[in-house]
């Protein structure tokens, strides 16, 4: 398994290479210029000046390069400065948004907290939602519950987040008013009240997210274990005299989520992506909106250094998605 | 085995029927049968005469629904096993009651280890601590011929051999020392030197742990070798019924004759092409009221049409005790014609 894992990581370097590449050159061929939020009454001169001080005007390998060295070599070493004090990157150039001017990292590190603990509460209360529904929807197949499991999961899964959300604030925070429109990113929980607070301001957004993802994952789970339960072994244990509990949360159940764990892992990185327009919606200060925001600026360093990080993390789960499959299944050893 | 023994297991008139959304199926029409403690009941017929359908309803493992069991008892020292609630039920397989099914590549969970499968029972029904069933499955697979036992324990299925796996499951149903084992074509999934080791092992466990064995196949050649009666199903009935010995030297019902024409010979000219029984098995969408085998069978009367035949004892001095057939036609009578 050890060596599975490394041989994996390693394989995955030239893959996140390309990518890189790919990220780098997509959107810089995307139309639009950084100064386009400067005024029209700056002198082209000035503008020029400004274009050389980013770096804008250097040749697109030139800045790919830069760039890769960067994002491989100088922050992660301002990341080891951070944690331990020292002083390895010397002061080293760091990779610089276009927009505020600030380090591309400094801004993550501001917004990500807020996208994982909205994202990920969500695709956790998803899950949570999604695995006791799907199997009790299998094991009763075709029942009332079944079908309005199924009729849910359909509805959550074909109507976009961006239309449930708006619906949501519609309904629950103007006009029941039940919860607060804006998401507050400074709310800092310390006591109940704040944290009765942060629990309504995350509710529209993370009931959103989690309906999405359980739509999914019930479907998956209750097919899975539907099949599994028609399966021989079931049998056996029936014939032995273990219990329902034993037979389907034992049995089937672990035989079942083999494929649920890998929708689910790999499932993980396409949160994010859902997150972006979630963020929007619900105005959360998170990775995906700053995002957005970099998009709408050309603000080149900060969209390839998040895109790609989106990227690493979709390598990532499928090598945690395998991994994972091998503990399960005891058929599939990686040596 | 003394004849007036009391019988571990006792069917009477069991029916089951399988609600579908063409209507009901009657798999299994009254089937009465029992057995005796340490005796071996075969039971042949051919795919879909309702030979695995009764013996899973004996101990309710037919998913309901759409399987029903409509009436009958079956009774499991006095006990009827029809009328207990579901734990009681559970008490019952596994423990009293084990079962070895056919395709032993499917038959064990491909995620647990053997170990674990073969605790389960020991820990459920016997209240067994982990330890005192751990001890007891290294004995169960030494009993059952797999070397190094303590060692297999860890091991998962797809390490095993289809041979191997089939002694595992068969571990697994002697587990609680049942009183019935019930296999269902335990060698039928197994390559025949593989299907002879465990036909081997099977009587030799029958000598050691003494308990009744219901086996059902559809190949006579195993049942000439094991069994100590047979039962012919056909239609979901019972159509004969005799001692082995007895059954292969007087045959009544067509459908055992034929069956037993359809056995290839390895002795003599080999002219003869391979004997079958025309046509198919009937799906009975309502209980029989006419023979089932009637469209098949080369000696149908006119009152086969018409009325399903009760069983009935072979009633010649010359033919031996317990020998029950449920047709009109007689083979005795047909001979005594000719003659």
């Amino acid at each position: 398994m050890l060596t599975y894992t490394l041989r994996r990581l390693l394989a995955a370097i030239p893959t996140l290479l390309l990518i890189s590449l790919v990220i780098f050159l997509l959107v810089d061929m995307a139309p639009g210029s950084p100064l386009s939020e400067i005024p029209l009454t700056v002198p082209p001169e000035v503008r020029q000046k400004m274009i050389a001080a980013m770096g804008a005007d250097q040749p697109v390998m030139v800045r790919y390069v830069l760039w890769l060295k960067q994002f491989f070599w100088i922050e992660p070493l301002y990341g080891i400065d951070a944690l331990l004090g020292t002083d390895f990157a010397q002061g080293a150039q760091r990779i610089i948004s276009w927009q505020s001017k600030m380090p591309v990292f400094r801004i993550i590190g501001e917004r990500l907290p807020q996208t994982l603990t909205v994202v990920g509460t969500a695709y956790l209360i998803g899950i949570l939602i999604a695995l006791p529904i799907g199997i009790y929807s299998a094991y009763r197949q075709y029942s009332w519950f079944d079908q309005a499991g199924t009729f849910f999961a359909m509805a959550g899964f074909s109507v976009p987040t961006f239309f449930t959300g708006n619906v949501l604030i519609l309904v629950f925070a103007v006009k029941l008013g039940w919860f607060p429109t804006i998401y507050d990113t400074n709310l800092k929980v310390t006591d109940f009240a704040s944290f009765y607070k942060m629990v309504m301001q995350m509710a529209l957004p993370v009931t959103v997210l989690a309906l999405f993802n359980a739509a999914e994952i019930s479907r998956y789970t209750r097919s899975s274990v539907l099949e599994n339960l028609g399966q021989d072994y079931v049998r056996t244990a029936r014939a032995k005299g273990m219990g329902e509990k034993v037979v389907v949360l034992k049995h089937v159940l672990r035989n079942s989520l083999i494929p649920v764990v890998t929708v689910i892992a790999l499932g993980l990185p396409t949160v994010f992506g859902g997150a972006i327009v979630t963020e929007n919606i619900f105005k959360i200060n998170g990775i995906g909106a700053a995002l957005i925001g970099a998009i709408h600026v050309s603000d080149l360093p900060t969209v390839q250094t998040v895109t790609f990080i989106f990227a690493v993390l979709i390598v990532l789960f499928n090598l945690i998605a395998d991994i994972l499959y091998g503990i399960l299944d005891p058929r599939i050893r990686y040596d | 085995m003394p004849d007036g023994a009391v019988p571990v297991l006792d069917v009477r008139g069991l029916k089951t029927v399988f609600r579908t959304r063409a209507g009901e199926i009657h798999a299994v029409n009254s089937v009465s049968f029992h057995l005796k403690p340490g005796e071996l009941l075969g039971v042949v017929g051919e795919s879909g005469s309702g030979k695995s359908v009764t013996m899973m309803s004996l101990i309710g493992l037919l998913p309901s629904p759409p399987a029903e069991v409509r009436a009958g008892q079956v009774l499991l020292a006095g006990r009827d096993l029809l009328k207990v609630d579901a734990a009681e039920l559970r008490q019952v397989r596994g423990a009293k009651i084990g079962f070895v099914f056919q395709d032993p590549m499917t038959s064990l969970n491909p995620v647990f280890t053997v170990g674990n499968q073969i605790m389960e029972p020991l820990l459920t029904h016997k209240g067994m601590t982990k330890a005192q069933a751990r001890d007891r499955a290294v004995e169960l697979l030494e009993l059952v011929g797999i070397p190094d036992a303590a060692k297999r324990l860890k091991s998962y299925p797809h390490q095993f051999s289809g041979g191997m796996r089939q002694r595992v499951m068969i571990a697994i149903a002697l587990a609680c020392d049942p009183d019935v084992l019930i296999a269902d074509e335990p060698t039928t999934a197994l390559d025949v030197t593989i299907q002879a080791q465990i036909l081997e092992l099977v009587k030799e466990l029958r000598q050691k742990l003494g308990m009744a064995i219901i086996w059902i196949t559809h190949d006579l050649g195993v049942i000439a070798a094991i069994a100590d009666r047979v039962m012919v199903m056909y239609g979901g009935q019972v159509v004969e019924h005799a001692p082995v010995k007895e059954l292969f030297a007087h045959p009544q019902h067509p459908y055992t004759r034929a069956l037993l024409k359809t056995i290839p010979s390895i002795h003599g000219a080999r002219a003869s092409r391979l004997q079958v029984i025309e046509g198919q098995p009937p799906i009975l969408m309502a209980e029989p009221t006419s023979c089932p085998f009637r469209a098949r069978c080369a000696h149908a009367l006119e009152v086969c049409a018409h009325q399903n035949p009760l069983r009935h004892p072979v009633d010649s001095a010359a033919l031996g005790l317990g020998h029950d057939v449920a047709c009109h036609w007689s083979a005795q009578s047909a001979e005594v014609a000719h003659a």
